[in-house]
């Protein structure tokens, strides 16, 4: 049987130990171990419990990367970047243009959603996106993650890797879905993947023809060249995104338009605040939302 | 020792005085910070761990320039750096307040006051090399520093916090700004503790003996000559190098200043 994402994860953090090298994280060694993303190790084989202090956690962490200890940093909600992050962006980030000292980290920031509220939900990864000095990956496969860990290792910046509770049960790769002649073309992030295969399969049965390609690596964005050239066949894109989209998503569709000369939206969350009842959840866009968001374009565009 | 102390303070001083001459005159462009006035500290720190031949790693920020000297970085690389040529410390890039030097293990600074605590911190703890790490009264006070001297005692780490304590953040005096003191708040955690002056036996008493087996915290409490971007000076500073002759080095480092300056 396949490994899943969370057995690799957690065989990947282990490596990483086993190596040398260090993870930081708050309660980590609590009961589930990060949903069962982490081996049972302790401090004195490198996994070290943070205190509680989330803003010199996050310091604390690039002190240890200065010193080449390649830590990985596990941030429980993405949402609590919010703190984490200062002396990420503002040190690790910019240490190696600042002073030609590198400060390799890899960020392991964990997304989900649905009851938690207005900032443990969802991701958060358009908070890093707009800063110099950070790559951002977001793989939701076993071999994507490999990849991802693996590009980590033979560089020396620090890699946002924006991860959600709900790819983990997968062990599938996900290929992109392609068309000759396709009526819109998808350019999914992170959880939203899995919606939007489903979505073109859906719309596939009636008879519209939606391509997939899967968004692994954000920053640097570099599309694949089949990607664009399909897109600027049909003119009509879609970026979809766990996080809001007025961020990393409207970044892509940007960058997209100016290739491709395509219109090209944004699907993300809605522009509000998440409550922790379930009626009040912003919950990333489904199949269904994703099916009526392309009748709807199609419909304008043929009207 | 003590001859050497006041010898390297008085090198650190006129470098300061040269400094501050070039930006009246104008032809320094950026904000830069002045450590005249605070000269004993570091160079009674350095002084004491050269006799020890332990090479600490460092955590400054800005007003650092005495750190850097006192430690051994190159007054030519100093004046590169605040002129932002490539030749500078720092490349060019870190300016007066980010001064960044691996020949002495000092480490540059992001700009956001008091990160290089935790920094410097993490550093010590993933390392466990003797670490020192300088800061302000007011950056000393940022939440995040105090959450790490926390964890700097929960690890013991061989990490020595210098509180530079010169009352001011900008022209606001600490009792503006908090009701208590950092080193009682590092003795509370378990930190050896100590609220000294700057003059260099209240330092090297407090420092007896210390070989980084342990965390410890020395707030030091002394006097700035000018303001915060060196703007201004303080008119009622107490100057432990009053009366010294700093003439002869002064003259050296205006010299220097302008061979650089026609590198412009």
């Amino acid at each position: 049987m396949a490994a899943t994402l969370r057995e690799t994860i957690k065989d990947t953090v282990a490596q990483h130990l086993n190596s040398g090298f260090l993870a930081f994280g708050q309660c980590l060694t609590a009961v589930g171990w990060v949903g069962g993303t982490l081996p049972e190790m302790y401090e004195d084989q490198g996994m070290i419990e943070l205190s509680m202090a989330d803003v010199a956690g996050g310091a604390f962490v690039v002190g240890a990367g200065l010193m080449k200890k390649r830590p990985i940093y596990i941030i429980r909600y993405q949402g609590f970047n919010w703190y984490n992050c200062i002396s990420i962006l503002n040190y690790a980030c910019k240490s190696k243009e600042m002073w030609k000292i590198p400060c390799p980290i890899l960020i392991r920031s964990i997304a989900m959603e649905g009851s938690i509220g207005p900032v443990a939900g969802s991701s958060h990864h358009s908070l890093y996106y707009r800063m110099p000095g950070v790559k951002i990956y977001s793989p939701m496969t076993p071999l994507e993650y490999k990849k991802c860990y693996e590009d980590f290792m033979n560089s020396d910046d620090v890699f946002y890797v924006s991860e959600h509770r709900g790819s983990y049960n997968n062990s599938e790769e996900l290929q992109d879905i392609e068309y000759k002649n396709p009526d819109f073309v998808l350019f999914p992030i992170s959880i939203t993947r899995f919606a939007a295969m489903e979505a073109s399969k859906k719309l596939a049965e009636q008879g519209i023809s939606v391509s997939v390609y899967h968004q692994k690596i954000l920053k640097p964005f570099s599309p694949a060249n089949n990607s664009l050239y399909y897109l600027e066949r049909c003119g009509r894109g879609l970026v979809l995104d766990d996080d809001y989209p007025d961020g990393i998503a409207s970044n892509l569709a940007h960058e997209l338009m100016l290739r491709t000369k395509s219109s090209v939206y944004t699907l993300g969350l809605k522009n509000k605040s998440a409550g922790f009842a379930k009626h009040l959840d912003n919950l990333p866009p489904s199949s269904d939302d994703i099916i009526k968001y392309i009748k709807e374009k199609l419909y304008a565009f043929s009207d | 020792m003590l001859k050497q102390i006041l010898d390297k303070a008085k090198f650190c001083r006129a470098f300061e005085v040269s400094t501050y001459n070039q930006v009246t005159k104008g032809n320094i462009k950026i904000p830069v910070y002045l450590s005249a006035g605070q000269e004993t500290i570091s160079a009674t720190i350095s002084t004491y761990y050269d006799s020890l031949n332990i090479k600490p790693m460092i955590f400054g920020q800005h007003r650092a320039h005495s750190i850097y000297l006192s430690f051994g970085g190159d007054p030519v690389e100093l004046i590169d750096e605040i002129l932002g040529l490539e030749t500078g410390c720092a490349n060019g890039m870190g300016g007066s307040a980010s001064i960044h030097c691996p020949e002495i293990n000092m480490f540059g600074h992001d700009g956001l006051m008091g990160s290089n605590v935790p920094i410097g911190v993490g550093a010590c703890f993933a390392s466990k090399k003797p670490t020192i790490v300088f800061v302000g009264d007011a950056a000393a006070e940022e939440d995040y520093a105090l959450a790490a001297y926390g964890w700097a005692a929960t690890k013991n780490l061989p990490i020595l916090f210098i509180i530079e304590d010169n009352n001011l953040s900008i022209l606001t005096e600490k009792k503006v700004r908090r009701s208590w003191e950092i080193h009682d708040v590092s003795r509370s955690m378990g930190i050896q503790s100590f609220n000294i002056t700057d003059n260099p036996t209240d330092i090297l008493l407090a420092l007896d003996g210390y070989v980084f087996d342990s965390p410890r915290l020395l707030n030091i409490n002394t006097n700035r000559m000018f303001w915060h971007s060196g703007a201004g000076k303080d008119g009622d500073t107490i100057d432990l190098l009053e009366g010294e002759d700093i003439t002869q080095q002064l003259n050296e480092f205006e010299k220097l200043w302008q061979l650089r300056l026609e590198k412009l």
